[in-house]
């Protein structure tokens, strides 16, 4: 070793008679680390992510994620509003998968009331959870793709995302923020043209288009490049840092609460559970890929078997009467009356009810004290959990690289923030 | 279970192992719609939760929820919610505090409860002994007071709006055109715990105010009430003397009032009336006597109800 270091790079014939300033120059072990803002404003920051990343050269040292910046204070609002008024709140979590939000919070308050939903309610709800899942991971797929450089896939599975969206309209009358679960079942039976519909889309207009996309990316250098060994998460790490969804799955860990704690009409669907191999950034994207496959093939089970019948229960202190009924009978009135205002009255008590929504697991931890306002409603959401991984996941990754993990986490600011 | 919620058979023999491992660490346990929790003792939950993790298999902390009952000496309860992977159950865990008393952070155990134990720190106030990095995390940079605390008002304290005069955004107090609604549906038969309007009277009874039917007052109990009712009226009557006294509020902006830059003078008083005012203020007497203030609504009394006692 000499005693002076050597500056030898490509460069250094130009700085022949220049004063070098040596200490600093890249080749040189003194590089300062410099710290940057990733967001609020940035597209691949899916919403309003601020992430201050402190960087040694191009490498991520550190990145302290700062979230909160949509927080709109939805479990104080929800503590204010009767268990129906609150409903509406929840589509405007994850705005990308309201069914799933609302399919959480409803099933609580029916475990808290210990009712009995009918079976085609149950179906139902299955059904449009599962539409729900396969809209929520076009949006995400597409994005993900996007963030890494392509853009055709995004167009074309946004295509997908849209007859989803008709979909819900033509079921709920709104496109994303539906409100059609209920708690009791569902808010109004579907037409029959919709379910044939759906079951068309499901052999046809969704593998091709779908598929098309996939064969564009799966198997894509550039995409596998910038995928393969990213953000590598053991199984160890998944479970300790409280991962869900496709992202323990992608970990290896087949672990799936439409399986392993079945609600709803799941217990008697058959499916697969999609599991990665390596746990980096790819196989997450390969393991929502193969999701929507699998959701496809619940979509179809629904459809077969779905029974006819009631769509809501009729215990009428839970589930308001029709209109139809209402404007004949006094009692129905009455009903109608009192749940619109005073809404119902859940028994005191606390349940946490998770859901395998697309993201992960999301739950919903309400405490009743016996009037019909939640005392507490905390929702566990499933970004939160992921994005605080984010530091350690994208440490020694290049900068460029983190955009392809915060699409590969699937975060959605609305339910980060709540 | 008749409801659809998610299926998770009872672990068998749960109870008894926790008995066993947590000793007197674990305060209380139940189960109740289908779920187990715990209530254990607050310095020992580190502790606790490494027993759980290792011994009984719950490998993933799910959640930490906090939760405020003001009525109690140690207000919050932080609820943290387990889960097992291998043996399909969730275990609910459970330690109380107060604003004081630090919790003991489980960050070592589980890294997940770094951010989750800053939210409830954030939302409640609830200080966590040991958190690595214990910042607000969903509030505003620079934000005061614990939003989830029952006694913090839904609108909050302060709001923010986009200054054009200072090309900046200000922070200013809540200023609400209308008074929050709170609805209030509960019936007075079942838990209303204030005093009906026109119930008043019945205060006096022994009876919890607003609960049930009001007992028969004795005579001399309706004397009492109709001779404090014949005191004489507080000696104030209610005038609207000064612009506070309206109720309408501050001018929301002195800036509006001045005279703007682009030409649109705002006119003096006497310049802006009309050639019409003026004339009918000139023909009108210079010195109006003032109205002669309301004399005081005389009190109810049982005679004037007209005898239907």
């Amino acid at each position: 070793m000499t005693d002076a270091p050597q500056v030898k790079h490509h460069g250094s014939d130009m700085f022949e008679g220049y004063p070098v300033d040596t200490a600093n120059t890249a080749g040189d072990q003194a590089v300062t680390n410099y710290t940057i803002n990733f967001g609020p404003q940035h597209p691949a920051a899916h919403g309003v992510l601020r992430m201050v990343i402190e960087l040694d050269g191009e490498i991520n040292e550190r990145v302290d994620p700062h979230v909160g910046l949509l927080h709109r204070g939805t479990e104080k609002l929800i503590e204010y509003k009767t268990y129906l008024q609150a409903l509406p709140y929840f589509d405007r979590l994850d705005y990308c998968s309201p069914l799933g939000m609302e399919h959480s919070y409803v099933l609580a308050i029916e475990k808290l009331l210990d009712l009995e939903v009918p079976a085609r309610a149950q179906y139902l709800r299955t059904l449009f959870a599962e539409l729900t899942r396969i809209c929520n991971h076009m949006l995400n797929i597409g994005s993900h793709v996007m963030d890494v450089g392509a853009m055709t896939p995004n167009l074309w599975v946004f295509e997908l995302r849209e007859d989803c969206l008709n979909f819900f309209e033509r079921a709920s009358g709104a496109r994303m923020h539906s409100a059609y679960f209920r708690p009791g079942g569902v808010h109004q039976d579907v037409p029959e043209k919709l379910l044939v519909d759906i079951g068309e889309w499901c052999e046809t207009r969704l593998p091709k288009l779908f598929g098309d996309a996939m064969s564009l990316v799966i198997d894509n250098r550039i995409f596998k490049q910038r995928n393969v060994d990213i953000a590598t998460v053991s199984k160890e790490d998944a479970l300790a840092w409280g991962f869900s969804g496709p992202m323990i799955r992608g970990s290896g860990i087949a672990w799936d609460l439409r399986k392993s704690q079945p609600y709803d009409a799941y217990a008697a669907m058959e499916f697969d559970i999609p599991v990665g191999t390596r746990g980096d950034c790819y196989d997450r994207f390969r393991v929502r890929v193969e999701d929507v496959y699998q959701s496809a093939k619940i979509i179809k089970q629904c459809l077969r078997d779905m029974p006819t019948g009631p769509i809501a229960s009729l215990d009428r202190k839970v589930v308001p009467p029709k209109r139809g009924e209402m404007k004949q009978s006094m009692e129905s009135l009455i009903h109608h009356f009192k749940l619109y205002t005073e809404g119902f009255h859940v028994p005191a008590g606390e349940v946490y009810v998770a859901t395998e929504s697309p993201k992960g697991e999301f739950g919903v931890y309400l405490v009743s004290d016996g009037t019909n306002k939640p005392y507490r409603c905390k929702i566990r959401p499933t970004a939160f959990s992921h994005l605080q991984a984010m530091d350690m996941m994208a440490k020694g990754h290049m900068l460029a690289d983190t955009t392809a993990i915060i699409g590969a986490i699937d975060v959605v600011f609305g339910e980060c923030d709540r | 279970m008749a409801s659809p919620a998610p299926l998770v058979a009872p672990r068998a023999g749960l109870a008894a192992a926790l008995e066993k491992l947590l000793g007197d660490d674990m305060l209380a346990h139940v189960f109740t719609a289908g779920e187990d929790s715990i209530t254990v003792r607050r310095e020992a939950i580190a502790g606790v939760m490494i027993a759980l993790r290792d011994n009984l298999d719950y490998q993933q902390l799910m959640e930490i929820a906090g939760v405020d009952y003001p009525d109690r000496p140690e207000r919050f309860d932080v609820v943290y919610h387990l889960l097992s992977v291998t043996k399909n159950h969730r275990l609910r865990v459970r330690v109380s505090t107060d604003e004081a008393t630090p919790v003991p952070t489980i960050v070592p155990v589980w890294p997940v409860a770094g951010w989750l134990e800053r939210e409830v720190f954030d939302m409640y106030g609830v200080l966590f002994a040991g958190n690595p990095d214990l910042r607000r995390i969903l509030t505003d940079y620079g934000f005061q007071g614990h939003p989830q605390r029952k006694d913090f008002p839904l609108t909050g304290y302060i709001e923010l709006r986009y200054s054009e005069e200072d090309k900046r955004v200000v922070y200013e107090p809540v200023k609400l055109a209308q008074d929050f609604r709170n609805f209030d549906f509960l019936s007075p038969w079942e838990g209303a715990d204030y005093v009906l309007p026109g119930d008043e009277k019945a205060g006096g009874t022994g009876e919890a105010p607003g609960k049930g039917a009001p007992t028969p007052m004795t005579s001399k109990e309706v004397k009492a009430a109709d001779d404090k009712a014949k005191a004489p009226p507080p000696p104030t009557p209610k005038t609207t003397e000064k612009p506070a006294d309206t109720g309408a509020g501050n001018k929301v902006n002195k800036a509006a009032a001045k005279p703007s830059k682009d030409g649109a003078k705002a006119k003096a008083d006497g310049e802006s009336k009309t050639p019409a005012t003026k004339k009918a203020e000139k023909a009108a007497p210079k010195a109006k006597a003032p109205a002669k203030p309301r004399a005081p609504r005389k009190p109810k009394t049982a005679k004037s109800d007209g005898g239907d006692a």
